[in-house]
C-alpha cells in the first residue's frame, strides 16, 4: 500500500515594526517581563485598539510580492477563547475578509523542476503573550510583553506533498519576508514559526484524509521531523484499521515526536465576529501603487539577472541570493568593482568565512573591498596580496589609501618586462633539467618554472606576463 | 446679580463664579454636604472624593482669580462610574471591579478636567450599564427623587437622580440603548446622547462597543451643549472617533424654528405608550407648532425589530468585551482556585451579577457555531433596515420627535423578575443607538405626578440642531425647572428625601480610594 | 429553538461562568424567554440586505509606527491579586 502525504502550512511571521499592532508599546525582544505591556496590551477596561499603519504596508508588500490580491477592504474580527496568555479573552485577527488572498510561491524541487504553491490568504493578527510553566511550582507565570506584537499569518493550500517540499516552501517564505524587510526571520526568538496541517491518503485517491495540526514549529528541522513523525504515525494508525483523530498536536524536539495538546482538547467555538472597536481597512489604488513602488528586487529576479548580465553560474547565483544582506552586498561589490565574477568568488571563498554575529554582510566596507578587487583586475596586485588586504580592511571603517599601502608594503606586481626578463633568464639558467624536459614535450613542467619565477619575485610577478615570457624564451 | 435658584444650572453657576458671587470651594463644599445629607436615601453615588474635589475647587478658584477660567471652571460635577478616573476607584457598578483603581483617565474625564470642572464623585449605575432601572448595581438601587419607591431608570440612574435632586448640576452618562435618555425622562431632567463617534469612548468601560456613546445629564439643553462642546471631538486613542470639527453649539442655540420640519413617527404613538405620557407629548408637539415648526407624520416600519435586534447585538458584543474580566490582571479573583478553569469560572461567577451573566450567556449563544447566521447575522441585517428607516426620514425632516420611554418611572422591583418587560422599556431609545444617531430627552410634562420625557432624534452629527430645538422649547416652557417634592417642600437642601422602607440598603460605603 | 439545561451549561462553559446548580433552572427559564423574544426577528424579511456591523460609515485610521508607551509595570500590576517576579500568575497550565 502506498500513501500520499498532503501538507498545508500556516506560517506566522512577526512583522518588524517598532511598536505593536494596536498599541504604542515597543516590540523589542528580551525585555524584562511585562515591561512592554501597555494598558491596551493588558486588555485594561476602557482602552481601545488603534491600528499601526506600518503593518498594513508590510502586509500589502507581501501580497504584491506573491502576486496576490491586496484587498481594497479588509476587516478585523475577534476570535474568542479563554487562555491566560490572551489578555482580552479574544484575539484580534482577520477572518472573513483578510488583507491578502490568492497568491503563489514557487519552490524548486529536486532535478530543477518547480512547483507553484497556492497561498490562500495572509491575514494580520496580534500575537499572544508567553506562558512560563517552569518558573514557579504549581503556577504558570504570564509575561505579556509579546501580546499585541503584529503577526502576518500566511496560509498555504494543501499543495505540499512531502516534508522536503514543506521545508522548501517554508524556506522560500522565510527568504521572501526577509527580502521584503517585513520580518527579521529570527526563528530562535520565535519571529518566524509555523503550524503544519498534515494528512495522508491512499495514492491515487481524491478525498483528503483527516488532518492533524502540529503547532509551533520554530525551525526547518523541527518542521521536517514533525511531518515525518506525523505521516508515519498516521499511516500506522490507518494500516492497523484505526482512524486519524482531527486534533492539535505539539512537537516535542527532545523526544522527536508529536503529541496531542491538552489545552486544545475540547472542540473550538471561536465565535468570530467583526471587532466593533475597529473599522474596515480601506486601501485605494494610489496606496497600493505606492507600496508597489517599494517592492525590492526579489531573489528569483536577482538570480536571473546575475546569470544573464554577470555570467554567474546558477549555483553561485543561488548561494548569493539566499540571504538578502548577502545579495545586497554582492550587488554593491559587483557594481563598485566592475568585477562581478571576482566579487562573487571573493564572497564565497573568503568573506563567507569571515561573517559572524558582529561581522555582518551589511557591515562590509564596500568601497575598500571593491577597490582591492579593482587592483587585482588591473594587474596592480596579486590575488594573494588582495586576500591579505581584504582580510585587513573588509570590516574596518577606515578608507585606506591603497596606492600608498601597495607601495609601502611592496605589493606592486612586477609587470615591467625588463625586470621580469632578468628573473626568467636566471630561473631558466638555474633549472636546465626542467628546460630540457619542457622542450622534449613535457609541458607540465611549465607550472614548476612559473612557480620558481613567482618565488624569485617575492610573489610580485604578474603571472600572466610570466607565462607569456616563459613560452617565448622556451 | 439675582441670588442663585435652589437648583441652579451650570450657566447660572458659571455667571456667579465669574462675578465672584460665590467660590468653587463654596459650591463644592455645598454639593458634598447635600450629597452627605440626601444620598443615604437616594444612593446616587458609589464613591465620593471630597479631598480631591476641594483641592480641584481651590485650583479652579485660583484659575478664575487669574481670569483664566472658562464656563465650566469650578463647576461641581459627577462622573458615571463607568468612566475610568486615575487614582479614583472605578467600579462600573460591579463587584467585579469593587476595588479597581484605574491607572488612567478616560478622554471625556480628561477633557472636562482640563476645562476646570470639579469632580465630586462617581455615580451609581446598573452593573456594566446593563439595566434600565439601576436595580442591577452591586451597590444597590438608586431611588427616584420624585418618589423614592420608584426607579430613576438606568443605567445612568445615579447621575440622573443626583442631578434631579440638585446634588450636582450635571453629570456624565453613557447610552447604549437609552441609558442617558430614559433615566433623564424618568427624573425630569435633560439627557443628551451624541452621535456615535462624536465623543471618544476611550476610558469608558465597554458594554457594547458599536452602540456605546458618552453623553451628559443636565438641567437644560444649554448646559448639555456647553458640556458636549468640551467633551466632543477627535481622539486618536479611539479608532471609532470621528475626525470632524466640533461646531460652536452655543452660537445656534436660539435660532428660530420657523419653517423647520419635525417628523413624528406614527409607530411611536402606538398602543404601548402610556396615555398620560401621550397627552403630555402631544401638548409638547403643539408647542413646536406654535414656534413655527411643521409636524410631519412619518413611519419607521422596522421599529418593531429594534428591541430583538438590540438584544442580539448588545449581548454579543458584551459577551466578548467582558471576557477580559478573568481574575488575572485586575478585578475580582476567586481565592484558592486549584485549576485555571476554576479560577475563571468562579471569579466570573462571583464577580458578575445575574443580569450581566444573562447577557454574557445570550451573547455567547447568538455567536456560537450553528447560531451565528440565525441570530447575529440576522440582527446585523435588521440593524441596516432600522438605520435605513431613519436615513429615509431625515431626507425630509430636521428632527424626529416622540416619547423617550413608554411609561413614567416604574416601581422598584416591578420589572426586575421579567427581563423581557424590562428590555421593552427601551423601545423608543434603542433604535437611535442601532443607527448611531444623536438623541436628547427633555422634560415635557407630567403623568400621575411623574415626569414625562420628550425625545428628539437628529441626523448623524446633527447635535447643533438638537440643542437648538431643545433650547427653544425650554425657553418656551418651564417643565425643566420643576423640582422634585423633597426640594419643593422647602426642606433645607440636602434633607433626607424619605425613609427607606423596602429594605434595600446601599452597599459599599463611598470613600476615597487609595491613589496608586 | 428551546434552550435546555444542557445547552445553558455548555454556553456557560464557553463563557467561563460558573452557574451553581441552584441557579441553573432560573437561568434556563429567563434565558429561554430572552431567546424566545429575540426569535421574533426570524419573521423579518432581510433577504438582499447587507449586514451592518457598525454605525460609522468610515474606514480605519492608521497610526504611525512609533513607540509611545513607557514601562508602568508596577502601577499596572497594583490591580492584580497575583503577581510574582513581575509575572502575573495563574494555577499551573498543562499544554
Amino acid at each position: 500500500m502506498t500513501w500520499e502525504t498532503v501538507i498545508g502550512l500556516e506560517v506566522h511571521a512577526q512583522l518588524a515594526t517598532r511598536s505593536k499592532i494596536f498599541s504604542g508599546s515597543a516590540t523589542a525582544y528580551g525585555a524584562e517581563p511585562n515591561t512592554q505591556a501597555s494598558l491596551v496590551d493588558l486588555g485594561y477596561p476602557g482602552v481601545l485598539p488603534v491600528l499601526n499603519g506600518e503593518v498594513v504596508r508590510m502586509a500589502a508588500l507581501f501580497g504584491l510580492a506573491i502576486g496576490a490580491t491586496v484587498a481594497r477592504r479588509s476587516v478585523f474580527a475577534r476570535k474568542n477563547y479563554f487562555y491566560p496568555d490572551l489578555p482580552k479573552g479574544y484575539q484580534i485577527s482577520q477572518y472573513e475578509l483578510p488583507i491578502v488572498h490568492d497568491g503563489h510561491i514557487t519552490i524548486e524541487l529536486d532535478g530543477g523542476a518547480t512547483k507553484a504553491v497556492h497561498v490562500i490568504r495572509a491575514h494580520l493578527e496580534e500575537d499572544a503573550g508567553k506562558s512560563l510553566h517552569e518558573h514557579f511550582a504549581g503556577l504558570t507565570g504570564l509575561d505579556l510583553n509579546r501580546a499585541g506584537t503584529p503577526l502576518l499569518e500566511i496560509v498555504s493550500a494543501p499543495d505540499l506533498r512531502s516534508a522536503q517540499e514543506a521545508v522548501a516552501y517554508m524556506k522560500k517564505v522565510h527568504q521572501l519576508v526577509r527580502y521584503l524587510g517585513i520580518c527579521d526571520g529570527n526563528m530562535q526568538e520565535g519571529s518566524f514559526r509555523c503550524d503544519a496541517n498534515v494528512s495522508v491518503r491512499r495514492a491515487g485517491t481524491e478525498p483528503l484524509g483527516t488532518r492533524t495540526e502540529s503547532k509551533n514549529l520554530n525551525s526547518f528541522r523541527f518542521l521536517e521531523r514533525a511531518i515525518l513523525f506525523e505521516v508515519q504515525r498516521q499511516i500506522e494508525v490507518l494500516e492497523s484499521g484505526g482512524r486519524v483523530v482531527q486534533e492539535t498536536r505539539l512537537y516535542d524536539p527532545d523526544r522527536d515526536e508529536t503529541r496531542p495538546m491538552r489545552s486544545k482538547e475540547e472542540a473550538n467555538d471561536y465565535r468570530y465576529f467583526p471587532d466593533p472597536d475597529l473599522l474596515p481597512v480601506v486601501l485605494d489604488d494610489a496606496y497600493i501603487d505606492a507600496v508597489r513602488r517599494l517592492l525590492p528586487e526579489l531573489p528569483d529576479a536577482r538570480r536571473e539577472r546575475w546569470t544573464r548580465d554577470f555570467g554567474l553560474k546558477a549555483d553561485a547565483a543561488e548561494v548569493l541570493a539566499a540571504d538578502p544582506e548577502v545579495a545586497t552586498l554582492f550587488d554593491s561589490l559587483a557594481r563598485e568593482s566592475g568585477q562581478p565574477v571576482a566579487a562573487a568568488n571573493t564572497l564565497q571563498s573568503q568573506l563567507f568565512s569571515l561573517f559572524g554575529a558582529e561581522r555582518t554582510p551589511a557591515r562590509v566596507n564596500v568601497p575598500a573591498t571593491a577597490a582591492i578587487l579593482r587592483l587585482v583586475a588591473d594587474g596592480s596586485i596579486a590575488r594573494s596580496s588582495a586576500k591579505e588586504l581584504i582580510e585587513e580592511f573588509a570590516f574596518s571603517s577606515a578608507a585606506p589609501d591603497l596606492q600608498q599601502l601597495v607601495a609601502q608594503r611592496g605589493l606592486k606586481q612586477i609587470s615591467d618586462t625588463g625586470a621580469l626578463e632578468g628573473i626568467v633568464a636566471d630561473v631558466l639558467a638555474a633549472n636546465p633539467l626542467q628546460v630540457e624536459q619542457y622542450r622534449a614535450g613535457q609541458t607540465k613542467v611549465l607550472g614548476f618554472l612559473v612557480g620558481q619565477i613567482m618565488k624569485a619575485s617575492g610573489g610580485k610577478a604578474n603571472p600572466a606576463q610570466v607565462n607569456e615570457l616563459l613560452k617565448m624564451k622556451l | 446679580m439675582p441670588p442663585l435658584p435652589q437648583r441652579p444650572t451650570i450657566a447660572q453657576l458659571s455667571q456667579a463664579l465669574a462675578a465672584r458671587q460665590v467660590s468653587s470651594r463654596e459650591l463644592t463644599a455645598a454639593a458634598l454636604a447635600r450629597i452627605g445629607a440626601a444620598d443615604g436615601v437616594l444612593n446616587s453615588f458609589i464613591t465620593l472624593v471630597p479631598e480631591l474635589a476641594l483641592a480641584a475647587a481651590d485650583q479652579a478658584d485660583a484659575r478664575l482669580a487669574r481670569g483664566e477660567g472658562g464656563p465650566l471652571t469650578g463647576i461641581p460635577f459627577a462622573h458615571k462610574d463607568i468612566f475610568c478616573t486615575a487614582g479614583i476607584r472605578t467600579t462600573c457598578g460591579s463587584q467585579m471591579l469593587a476595588n479597581f483603581v484605574s491607572p488612567y483617565d478616560a478622554t471625556a474625564v480628561e477633557r472636562l478636567a482640563a476645562a476646570g470642572i470639579v469632580t465630586v464623585g462617581k455615580t451609581n449605575m446598573d452593573e456594566f450599564a446593563m439595566g434600565s432601572s439601576n436595580e442591577t448595581s452591586w451597590f444597590g438601587p438608586v431611588r427616584n427623587p420624585w418618589d423614592p419607591d420608584r426607579s430613576p431608570g438606568g443605567s445612568s440612574g445615579g447621575s440622573a437622580a443626583a442631578v434631579a435632586a440638585g446634588l450636582v448640576p450635571a453629570a456624565t452618562g453613557t447610552d447604549t440603548g437609552g441609558s442617558i435618555r430614559q433615566p433623564a425622562a424618568l427624573v425630569g431632567i435633560t439627557g443628551f446622547k451624541p452621535t456615535y463617534g462624536r465623543v471618544s469612548r476611550y476610558g469608558m468601560i465597554a458594554f457594547a462597543s458599536s452602540l456605546d456613546q458618552a453623553g451628559v445629564l443636565t438641567l437644560t439643553a444649554e448646559d448639555a451643549a456647553l458640556l458636549t462642546g468640551a467633551m466632543a471631538g477627535f481622539d486618536p486613542r479611539d479608532s471609532t472617533s470621528a475626525e470632524l470639527p466640533v461646531p460652536d453649539y452655543a452660537s445656534t442655540l436660539g435660532d428660530a424654528l420657523r419653517g423647520r420640519r419635525i417628523g413624528v413617527p406614527k409607530e411611536f404613538f402606538d398602543a404601548g405608550l402610556e396615555p398620560g405620557s401621550a397627552t403630555a407629548l402631544r401638548e409638547a408637539l403643539r408647542v413646536y407648532e406654535r414656534l413655527g415648526a411643521t409636524l410631519v407624520e412619518i413611519s419607521l416600519p422596522s421599529l418593531s425589530l429594534s428591541v430583538p435586534t438590540y438584544y442580539i447585538v448588545a449581548p454579543a458584543e458584551c459577551s466578548s468585551n467582558l471576557s477580559r474580566f478573568d481574575g488575572v490582571r485586575f478585578g475580582h479573583r476567586h481565592a484558592g482556585a486549584a485549576t485555571l478553569e476554576e479560577l475563571y469560572k468562579k471569579s466570573r461567577g462571583e464577580g458578575f451579577g445575574a443580569e450581566v451573566k444573562r447577557r454574557i450567556l445570550t451573547g455567547t449563544y447568538v455567536l456560537s457555531a450553528g447560531y451565528y447566521d440565525a441570530y447575529y447575522l440576522k440582527a446585523q441585517k435588521a440593524r441596516r433596515l432600522i438605520a435605513d428607516d431613519f436615513r429615509r426620514c431625515f431626507a425630509d425632516v430636521d428632527v424626529i420627535a416622540g416619547p423617550t420611554a413608554p411609561t413614567p418611572a416604574f416601581r422598584l422591583g416591578e420589572k426586575v423578575d421579567d427581563p423581557v418587560q424590562m428590555y421593552l422599556n427601551d423601545i423608543y431609545t434603542i433604535p437611535v443607538n442601532l443607527a448611531g444617531l444623536p438623541g436628547i430627552s427633555l422634560p415635557c410634562g407630567f403623568s400621575g405626578g411623574l415626569p414625562v420625557g420628550l425625545q428628539l432624534i437628529g441626523p448623524h452629527f446633527g447635535e447643533a440642531t438638537l440643542f437648538n430645538f431643545a433650547h427653544v422649547f425650554q425657553q418656551e416652557t418651564a417643565w425643566h425647572t420643576q423640582l422634585p417634592p423633597a426640594l419643593t417642600a422647602g426642606a433645607a437642601v440636602g434633607a433626607p428625601l424619605g425613609a427607606s422602607d423596602n429594605g434595600i440598603a446601599p452597599k459599599g460605603a463611598p470613600t476615597d480610594a487609595p491613589t496608586p | 429553538m428551546k434552550l435546555t439545561r444542557q445547552n445553558v451549561a455548555q454556553i456557560a462553559h464557553l463563557a467561563r461562568l460558573e452557574i451553581g446548580p441552584e441557579e441553573l433552572d432560573g437561568v434556563v427559564e429567563k434565558l429561554g424567554r430572552i431567546v424566545e423574544f429575540v426569535d421574533q426577528l426570524q419573521l423579518a424579511d432581510t433577504s438582499a440586505v447587507t449586514p451592518m456591523a457598525h454605525p460609522m460609515d468610515m474606514s480605519q485610521r492608521l497610526r504611525a509606527d512609533t513607540v509611545t508607551e513607557a514601562d508602568h509595570r508596577d502601577l499596572y500590576q497594583q490591580n492584580s491579586a497575583a503577581v510574582a517576579d513581575g509575572l502575573y500568575t495563574v494555577p499551573r497550565v498543562i499544554e
